[in-house]
Parts: C-alpha cells; structure tokens; sequence
C-alpha cells in the first residue's frame, strides 16, 4: 500500500495545529517531534524528545487522533528513536511562540555546545541577558529554571539538548 | 581483559535467551533500579530544585530502561515486555550492578553514586552507539545526551559539596568511600559480553577505565577531595548475586503488580 503525495500533505496540514499537551503554545510540528509521513508503506513517524518524556503517550494519541480526524485512520503512528531528536528541531515560528509564552527558547545550533559553555539567555519578558540559572531542571525535562537579574522575573529556559 | 570472574555455573540460567538478552538486562536493569533509587528522595530532597533534579533524572532512567528491557523481551520471544521483566522477575534474575542498588544514604551519597555511575554510562553509551546492533545504538545515541546532562549536574555537587563546609565535605568523602568498592564491577567483562564484543554488539567495558579514571581525577581535584583507595572489588550483580538491598528496594517496587496482577490505571 502507497500513500498519495496528496495525502501525505493533508496528513501533514492536520497535524499543524495539533499543540504539545505539556506546553500548548507551540504545536508538535514545530517542536520537531513529527518527523514526517513515510508514503510506502504509509506511516506518521514522530520521535520522543527526551527517552522518559511522560508526553509520550499522549503525544501519540493527539496524533492518532489528527490524523483519524483528517480520514486516514488505516496510516500507522509509528515512534522511532533515530535520529535522536534535538532543539535544534525546533522551527522559528516554534521559538517565538515559546518566547511569547514566557519560556526562553533554545538558541539555534546549541546542541552540540557543551551546557555549560551556554550563551547567555534572553529573559523572555523584558529581553534583557542579565540572567542567571536557578536549577538545571525545571517543571519538566526539557527545562531548566533561570532567573532574570533585571526584572526579576523568574522563567523557564528550554534546554538545548 | 578480564573475563573470568564469574564461575561458569552462576550464568546456566540465563544461557536459554542468550547472551545478548542478558547483555540487555545489564543495560536495562542498571537505570531500572537507579531510577526506583531516585525517586526514593522524591518529596524528601533537600531543595525543591533538587527533589526536581533527582526526579527527572530518573525519568530519563526509566525511559532508557524501557526501550531497553521492551527489545530485551522482543529478543526472548517468550511474550514478556519491559514492564512484566521489571515486575515480574525475582532479585537474582536482575542484571544490575550493585552501585546503582546501594542504599541513598545521605544527599552527599546520592550525588556520589551518580556521579561515578553517570560517567561509566556515558562512557559506555558514547561507545554503544557504535554498536553493530542499530537498535542498542539508537538507544544509545538517544540517552547519550540526557547522560551527560546527569554526569555535569553529579559532578558540579561533588564539587560544591567536596569544596564546601568541613560537613558538606565529610560527608561527600564518606559517601565516595561507601562506592569505591563496588567501582571494578563497571569494568568488568565476562564471557555474556566477550562474545558480543567480538561480534561489535557490545562495548569492551575495560577499554573504557582510563578515561574515567582520568574524569574522576580531575573532578576530585577540582573538589579539593582526595584520590580514591579502592577497597577488594565486590561484584556479582551481572550474574545475579545481588545485595541485600536490592531485595528491599524490589519488595517496594513490585508490590503493586505483583499483588494484583490485573491492576491497570
Ligand atoms: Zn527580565
């Protein structure tokens, strides 16, 4: 069984505006998560951020569900693990949605930066870089918990991984 | 390389599946019962940043575990996935190594285990994903970097506390000697690994002491912390022979499904 091009891309429009369940404002496709649709034999490929990230599941079943929605129940939602996903993954589009959320994005190209050689990080509220990291892990694992030495502020910092 | 520390018979009960299901055991079981370690501190941590820190790091344990220990009972064939091998099996059918089963002990003691655990499995995942088995590597390559992350974050306390107050260091240098011994066990190679290795399946675990000797050095030294006095390794884990405490650690663990099999949330 093949799967169009055509439907390969209605798949794919379905999916856009299906949100991450543990941060809502940025969507699955611009965290880097789905990976794409492999046309033969048809398949949703979508890849965990972290080994344990308890999202998981129900990233799979947001998924299924879009893309049930969109007419294709008989296309699989197949997780792989290669290659392994990174926040260099993350769109713009998907930065500035985190930024407007209030968590500081991942600067672009920093996974393979060692953690500590880090750029500094822009508060996401009043821009400024004069900030300093609270706790290497925040609410989830993907987050480390900064704080801003301008306005205060404390906020989430999206770890490069 | 050594290879003969364990006596032929302890292994006959694992020789049906093979040697690369316990080779997956190891693995598995290794961030499995470090995880469960963990999330013993879970409430009790000393800060909320750290009670966050230990209990992420075992999330990224316990997903490593999964991936692990579902191939592991893909391998077997026998219908048992990650979660029936992590519940339903008895101490002596665990593959760990003994660190990672020891007591919490103190905060100092945790950082301390951590930090000479997480830089063997770092060592090991970087070389693991060269594995000729693409499924070890995936996994591998997958956990090497949230690996690293728990080796920075264990060895950053090794430092604070080591170069701390006379208390915060006592404690660390005491939470290092209650690990030295169970050090050599990390290294060890037997004939379940000599096998895979000439096969590229696994990783020659002795070729990768030197480098973390040299690790461990330099952030001993950056602590301000004497060089370790290694003891009379004990060893036994990868053949079953457990310490008591993983029988405990298990008891708490596997309560639940155990004792009502059909229980689902
Ligand atoms: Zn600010």
């Amino acid at each position: 069984m093949q799967l169009s091009a055509e439907g390969a891309e209605r798949i794919l429009a379905a999916l856009e505006s299906v949100p991450d369940p543990e941060i809502p404002a940025i969507s699955l496709m611009d965290l880097g998560v789905i990976r794409g649709i492999r046309r033969e034999p048809p398949a949703v490929l979508i890849t965990p951020t972290y080994s344990g990230c308890p999202a998981t599941l129900v990233i799979e079943r947001a998924v299924r569900e879009a893309v049930d929605a969109a007419g294709y129940s008989d296309v699989p939602v197949e997780t792989v693990l290669a290659p392994p996903w990174t926040t260099d993954w993350i769109t713009e589009r998907g930065r500035e949605h985190l930024r407007d959320y209030g968590i500081a994005p991942p600067p672009k190209g920093s996974a393979s930066m060692t953690l500590k050689a880090g750029a500094p990080v822009a508060c996401p509220r009043c821009g400024s870089d004069e900030t300093r990291e609270v706790s290497r892990f925040g609410s989830t694992p993907c987050k480390a918990q900064w704080q801003c030495r301008a306005c205060l502020e404390p906020f989430d910092h999206f770890k490069c991984h | 390389m050594n290879r003969d520390f364990f006596p032929a018979d302890t292994r006959t009960d694992s020789a049906p599946h093979g040697a690369m299901f316990d080779y997956l055991l190891r693995l598995g079981d290794d961030s499995l019962i470090l995880c469960q370690r963990l999330t013993e501190w879970c409430g009790h941590a000393p800060a909320l940043e750290i009670d966050l820190s230990l209990a992420n790091i075992g999330l990224d344990l316990i997903g490593q575990a999964t991936l692990f220990l579902n191939f592991a009972g893909a391998i077997e064939d026998r219908g048992r996935d990650g979660d029936r091998l992590a519940f339903h099996r008895d101490a002596s059918d665990f593959r760990n190594c003994l660190l990672v089963e020891q007591p919490n002990g103190d905060f100092a003691q945790t950082m301390a285990r951590q930090f000479l655990f997480s830089t063997a499995q770092l060592g090991l995942f970087e070389q693991l994903m060269l594995s000729t088995e693409p499924r070890i590597a995936e996994i591998a390559a997958k956990g090497v970097k949230e690996v690293r992350y728990h080796a920075d974050l264990a060895a950053d306390w090794i430092v604070r506390l080591g170069d701390g107050t006379d208390e915060s260091r006592n404690r660390m240098v005491v939470g290092l000697d209650w690990c030295w011994r169970f050090i050599d066990e990390l290294f060890l190679v037997d004939d379940v690994e000599a096998g895979l290795i000439e096969q590229g399946i696994a990783v020659d675990r002795s070729a990768l002491r030197g480098a973390f000797d040299a690790r461990l050095s330099s952030v001993l030294a950056d602590a301000g912390l004497p060089a370790p006095v290694y003891p009379r390794g004990v060893r036994g884990g990868r053949a079953g022979r457990h310490s008591e405490h993983l029988g405990h650690l298990l008891a708490t663990m596997q309560h639940l499904p155990r004792s009502y099999p059909d229980a689902v949330w």
